[in-house]
């Protein structure tokens, strides 16, 4: 019998609370920690941001029973306790798929991270995991390449990548830049890259950087007879002036360009990784933005939601952070995200902080890059956490060493070498990582420059953010 | 600056000439290529053996030699190819591969005889 309209204010548990709900195949599922304001009922409030980040508003509307809202809807499905911390808890959320326009991730975060996280009944909110159903992730462009071809672009096997951001971030003229990276890259570097800051300022504009920066990669390359590249930064203040830089970098002969996804915004990004794949080139994706995001643990988006946002909207790198370097990073949850961008099936594990299987299809993978505040002492641990199909970046590490450049990337290459034979040959990185690296300095006075260099430096700072574990 | 090491690499110098994974390291020794190839057979990827020029080692197509060694896991046989690739080609660089058909990729790839480099 048709519904007839009741207008005012009704509870959202009436209509968005389905605990006898199971998900389907093709929903899009999210879990999200929600800290409710006092006396809320935990069920009300599910309801809540279930309805207000899909059909829902504050009161009922007439043209509500013009369409089927039942089947619209969102449903808050399922609650539980967050392990050692009693002012939240998690609310699953499952949304059918006609919800959201097809391969666009803007529509899906504007939905599920837009006006609710603004909502009074809740005093904060964080989007922890999203489920992209199969059948989603295939209507999505991805990255433009994807890791097997990056190797086969660069001709780099059986070993991380290497690479270091040129410093200082600003000030240096194209010329001096491009001296920075033909030493980095003929010292043993795979690439070099852009700071994300820099875009085309009036020390550097960016089509001197791009010549001058293509000539070190020519020079190097035919120096040490190896495939290098150095990732050009198009990030621009329009989209239109973006592509002009990235068509400018492909006529050049560029393998590969760079782009900051979050503050360069997500539509610009995938329009970006679509051309990349039409145009043959890589795209490293910088995160710049990322922390204001995701460093709170009870406000905000979840690095791993950021993280499989981009493998869907498209790059072929993306900042991971490195567990033992300067920046924030928990090693369990590390290694969640890495595998997030990695691997095309990645099971529920919630000891990683993975609330749902993730199944990415025939969806390529993303490297993940390791950067910020490592050197030569931090290889060992480096290859063991982040295998072969990763990026390390040393960029102090690089720069510092002594000697200049040349001589600091010749010592992480040989460190990065030393340490993949080690671990081919069965010994224990992260146990053995002395004796490795002493061993190789042996036949290389730079890397053993490097080590007397940084012996001292670490970074013992406690993690913010951590995975929930129980406290009772 | 006379503790200050110079970086000695340079077009003119063909030792400057790098072989990519492995290639920042001595030449392996007979015992570290068997250990090599060992990791190779237990990951279950197939040894591929190829060769070419040094003149043309830039081209993503050295010469097969034969054909990818398909599910073998003889360590000894593997290095005989090796062997027996080295001996009728002695002036070409020689790199052992191991081949990933998951992903479609080479899962290791290393120069085990390095030639003349120009």
């Amino acid at each position: 019998m048709a519904k007839t309209y009741d207008a005012g204010v009704k509870e959202y548990r009436e209509t968005y609370w389905m605990p006898e709900y199971t998900p389907k195949d093709t929903d899009i599922l999210a879990c999200f920690k929600i800290t409710p304001q006092d006396g809320v009922p935990r069920e009300e409030v599910a309801a809540a941001v279930a309805a207000e980040s899909s059909t829902g508003t504050w009161t009922t509307v007439w043209t509500d029973l013009l369409t089927d809202l039942d089947y619209y809807k969102g449903r808050a499905y399922a609650i539980e306790d967050v392990p050692g911390d009693d002012t939240c808890f998690y609310a699953f959320v499952a949304y059918p798929i006609d919800l959201f326009e097809e391969g666009s991730v803007v529509n899906v975060l504007t939905s599920l991270v837009g006006n609710v996280f603004g909502f009074k009944a809740l005093r904060a909110l964080r989007l922890e995991d999203i489920r992209f159903p199969v059948a989603y992730v295939m209507t999505c462009n991805g990255p433009p390449q994807g890791i097997q071809v990056e190797r086969d672009i660069m001709n780099k096997y059986g070993r991380p990548l290497l690479g270091c951001t040129i410093k200082p971030k600003l000030g240096l003229s194209a010329k001096n830049y491009g001296r920075a990276c033909y030493e980095g890259l003929r010292g043993g570097l795979d690439f070099t890259k852009d700071d994300e800051n820099v875009n085309s300022q009036p020390f550097m504009r960016w089509r001197h950087r791009f010549d001058f920066v293509m000539e070190a990669i020519h020079k190097a390359e035919a120096e040490t007879g190896e495939r290098k590249g150095h990732y050009l930064n198009v990030t621009a203040p329009t989209a239109d002036e973006m592509m002009r830089r990235a068509e400018y970098a492909k006529e050049i002969g560029a393998p590969i360009i760079m782009h900051d996804y979050l503050t360069g915004g997500l539509s610009a990004n995938t329009q970006l990784a679509q051309w990349c794949q039409n145009n043959g080139m890589l795209l490293h994706i910088h995160r710049a933005m990322h922390a204001v995001l995701d460093r709170n643990p009870h406000h905000g988006i979840h690095f791993r939601v950021l993280t499989k946002v981009l493998r869907l909207s498209g790059g072929d790198h993306l900042h991971s952070g490195t567990v033992v370097g300067k920046l924030e990073g928990d090693r369990d949850a590390t290694l969640g995200w890495i595998d997030t961008m990695r691997d095309s099936f990645i099971k529920e594990d919630r000891s990683r902080g993975l609330f749902f299987d993730q199944d990415w299809g025939s969806m390529p993978g993303v490297l993940p890059v390791a950067s910020g505040g490592i050197h030569v002492w931090h290889m060992p641990a480096l290859v063991n956490i982040f295998g072969d199909d990763s990026v390390l970046q040393f960029g102090g590490g690089t720069l510092g060493h002594p000697w200049g450049n040349a001589a600091g990337a010749a010592a992480n290459r040989v460190a990065v070498e030393a340490c993949v034979e080690a671990r081919n040959s069965g010994r224990e990185l992260e146990k053995e990582g002395k004796d490795i690296l002493t061993t190789a300095a042996k036949h290389s006075p730079e890397l053993k420059m490097a080590m007397e260099t940084w012996k001292e430096i670490k970074f013992e700072f406690d993690t913010v953010d951590k995975l929930d574990v129980a406290h009772k | 600056m006379s503790d200050m090491q110079d970086y000695k690499s340079s077009l003119s110098d063909t030792t400057s000439r790098k072989f990519e994974t492995f290639s920042y390291l001595p030449a392996m020794t007979a015992e570290q290529t068997r250990t090599q190839i060992e990791y190779i057979v237990s990951k279950g990827w197939n040894p591929g053996i190829e060769h070419t020029e040094p003149e043309n080692s830039r081209s993503n197509y050295w010469y097969m030699w034969k054909l990818p060694m398909f599910g073998e896991t003889d360590v000894d046989a593997i290095l005989a190819e090796i062997e027996n690739c080295h001996k009728a080609h002695p002036n070409n660089h020689v790199r052992l591969l191991g081949f990933d058909n998951f992903k479609q990729s080479a899962g290791a790839s290393m120069v085990i005889y390095r030639g003349k480099t120009v």
